[in-house]
């Protein structure tokens, strides 16, 4: 199993859950988050007094995914996501050892 | 007795009230969340001290019969001598309560004003005790210099139509004494002290805005000429204030935000106080550019100079207060304008500055030395609010579900054994 994680503009979460849906997921995990990449973040202006925030407000989307969808799985991710625009985001995935669905107990792929 | 000009002066006294509210939100947007409250709070308490002192002997000591020049004397104590049939002399006619009442909100307006200098690292009880001394050691003295009959500045024709020098000037003064004795905030330029809200700046700035016209018009004393040209007068320099601190903003630093918006629209209205009743409509834009510009250019020179004038108490008022002050010299349409006055007008500013700085920095030093007047620097560091008043101003655990869950108050306990426990919500 994979771990697809993505960092991405908030505002293109709708588009991503979507995308998501169609290819067949079942449930994502999304957290609100902020941070920076290669752009850094931005500058704010009190009375001449400049500020630089660092972190911006992003979104943080994980799904879990079988081996042979992973890969596909983050192209979907990815074409949802892209505005094209600086600040677009990253995604990737890591390996899972296991995974348990709480209420009935089944591991590993049944799970999911 | 004139009914209407009565009218005109008790509905311009509201509407002057109005103001130090409006101060408290214009400051306390901002400050940081964590002392959003007391900031409310430094203002909000002058309406209480003051208006009780005013009451007790300000009136007296500013509007009483003149000794010297310089003060009023002590017949009026607890408005002794004034009853309801006591009317104002001249052509105003007004009930002798009405004035009392209308200077009573400048009295506590002044102190307030100085607040956000001081924002977010003195003790609550210190600032309130300073309240105290400085309206009776600095602003009676002043306005009685100003505003009575034998007061020295009076008497010398110097223009202060609604409180430029005996307002703004002084109070823009006395928050750089103070900041001076006090210190800087912790973390003054290095860390970020942005402002934590600034729709309630804005909100704060609106009722400023609409309260001055009480300030303003209201100081005619009578629903005349003089008070409509100064209602009209006031809406256009602040538009104009507005605009001037905007593009001075865009130019250098290529923005235009709601924090010089509301800055530039008080700053206008600081700059026409004094000079309004005497400038035409285009003077009073001229005005307005004029005080929106320089005092967007002299909220950085605190960076330069390196005070904490925390909310740009000194940048604003003192700054706006001498912008309207000097340019009504140059300005008056009416006759009183020229070199000349230009002259008395310089004098009555600087003597104001001179005067208040002086005794404000004594009297701030008296605070400090004596019940201490900066807060404990763990107060300061965790917030003001928590400290003083034992709130905060925003619970956002109120919704459920946090870990962050205070125990319940005992309702209808009192008296009873139990009634100073407090038990434990149920999870």
């Amino acid at each position: 199993m994979k771990l697809i994680t993505a960092v991405i503009k908030p505002h293109r979460l709708e588009e991503v859950k979507e995308a998501l849906q169609a290819f067949g997921v079942q449930g994502l995990t999304v957290t609100e988050a902020s941070g920076y990449g290669r752009q850094r973040g931005h500058t704010e202006v009190y009375r001449g007094a400049e500020y630089t925030v660092d972190l911006v407000p992003k979104v943080r989307i994980e799904v879990l995914a079988e081996d042979e969808d992973a890969e596909q799985l983050i192209e979907v991710v990815v074409k949802a996501s892209r505005t094209g625009k600086i600040g677009d985001g990253k995604v990737w995935s890591l390996p899972v050892d296991t995974a348990v669905r709480v209420r009935t107990g089944e591991r590993g792929p049944d799970a999911l | 007795m004139n009914g209407a000009d009565t009218a005109f002066v008790l509905i311009s006294a509201a509407l002057v009230m109005v103001m130090t509210p409006g101060l408290a939100f214009f400051y306390g947007g901002m400050v940081r969340v964590k002392s959003a409250l007391n900031m409310l709070m430094m203002s909000f308490v002058s309406l209480g001290i003051v208006s009780v002192l005013w009451v007790l002997y300000g009136y007296s000591l500013a509007f009483g019969s003149d000794n010297g020049g310089v003060i009023g004397n002590f017949d009026h104590i607890g408005l002794k001598g004034i009853d309801v049939t006591t009317l104002t002399d001249g052509k105003e006619g007004i009930p002798v309560f009405a004035f009392v009442f209308f200077q009573l909100m400048f009295a506590v307006l002044t102190p307030a004003l100085m607040s956000g200098a001081l924002a977010d690292r003195v003790k609550f009880s210190a600032w309130a005790l300073f309240i105290a001394l400085w309206v009776t050691f600095v602003y009676f003295p002043v306005a009685h210099w100003v505003w009575a009959e034998g007061g020295w500045l009076f008497e010398l024709e110097v223009i202060d139509f609604a409180g430029g020098t005996a307002v703004h000037i002084n109070a823009g003064i006395g928050a750089l004494a103070a900041v001076l004795v006090i210190g800087k905030r912790i973390g003054f330029r290095k860390d970020a002290m942005r402002p934590h809200s600034l729709p309630l700046v804005m909100l704060g700035a609106a009722l400023l805005w609409f309260g001055w016209f009480g300030f303003n018009a209201g100081s005619a004393l009578a629903a005349d000429g003089t008070a409509a040209t100064m209602a009209l007068n006031t809406q256009v320099a602040t538009g104009a204030a507005m605009l001037g601190w905007l593009a001075y903003e865009r130019v250098r630093h290529g923005a235009f935000t709601t924090l010089g918006a509301a800055s530039g629209a008080v700053a206008g209205l600081v700059a026409i106080t004094p000079s309004g009743a005497h400038v035409n409509a285009m003077g009073a834009i001229l005005i307005g550019l004029a005080a929106g510009a320089l005092c967007s250019w002299a909220v950085s020179l605190k960076f330069k100079l390196g005070y904490d004038d925390s909310l740009d108490v000194v940048g604003v008022h003192l700054v706006g207060g001498v912008v309207g002050t000097l340019l009504v010299g140059v300005l008056a349409i009416d006759g009183v304008g020229g070199a000349s006055q230009l002259g008395k007008q310089a004098v009555g500013a600087f003597s104001v500055m001179a005067f208040s700085f002086v005794v404000s920095w004594l009297l701030a030093r008296l605070v400090q030395a004596t019940v201490g007047f900066r807060a404990a620097e763990d107060d300061e560091v965790a917030g003001l609010d928590q400290a003083f008043h034992a709130e905060t101003a925003y619970d956002s655990s109120a919704a459920g579900g946090s870990a962050a869950r205070g125990t319940a108050p005992v309702h209808g306990a009192a008296g009873s054994e139990t009634g100073k426990q407090t038990r434990k919500v149920d999870a």
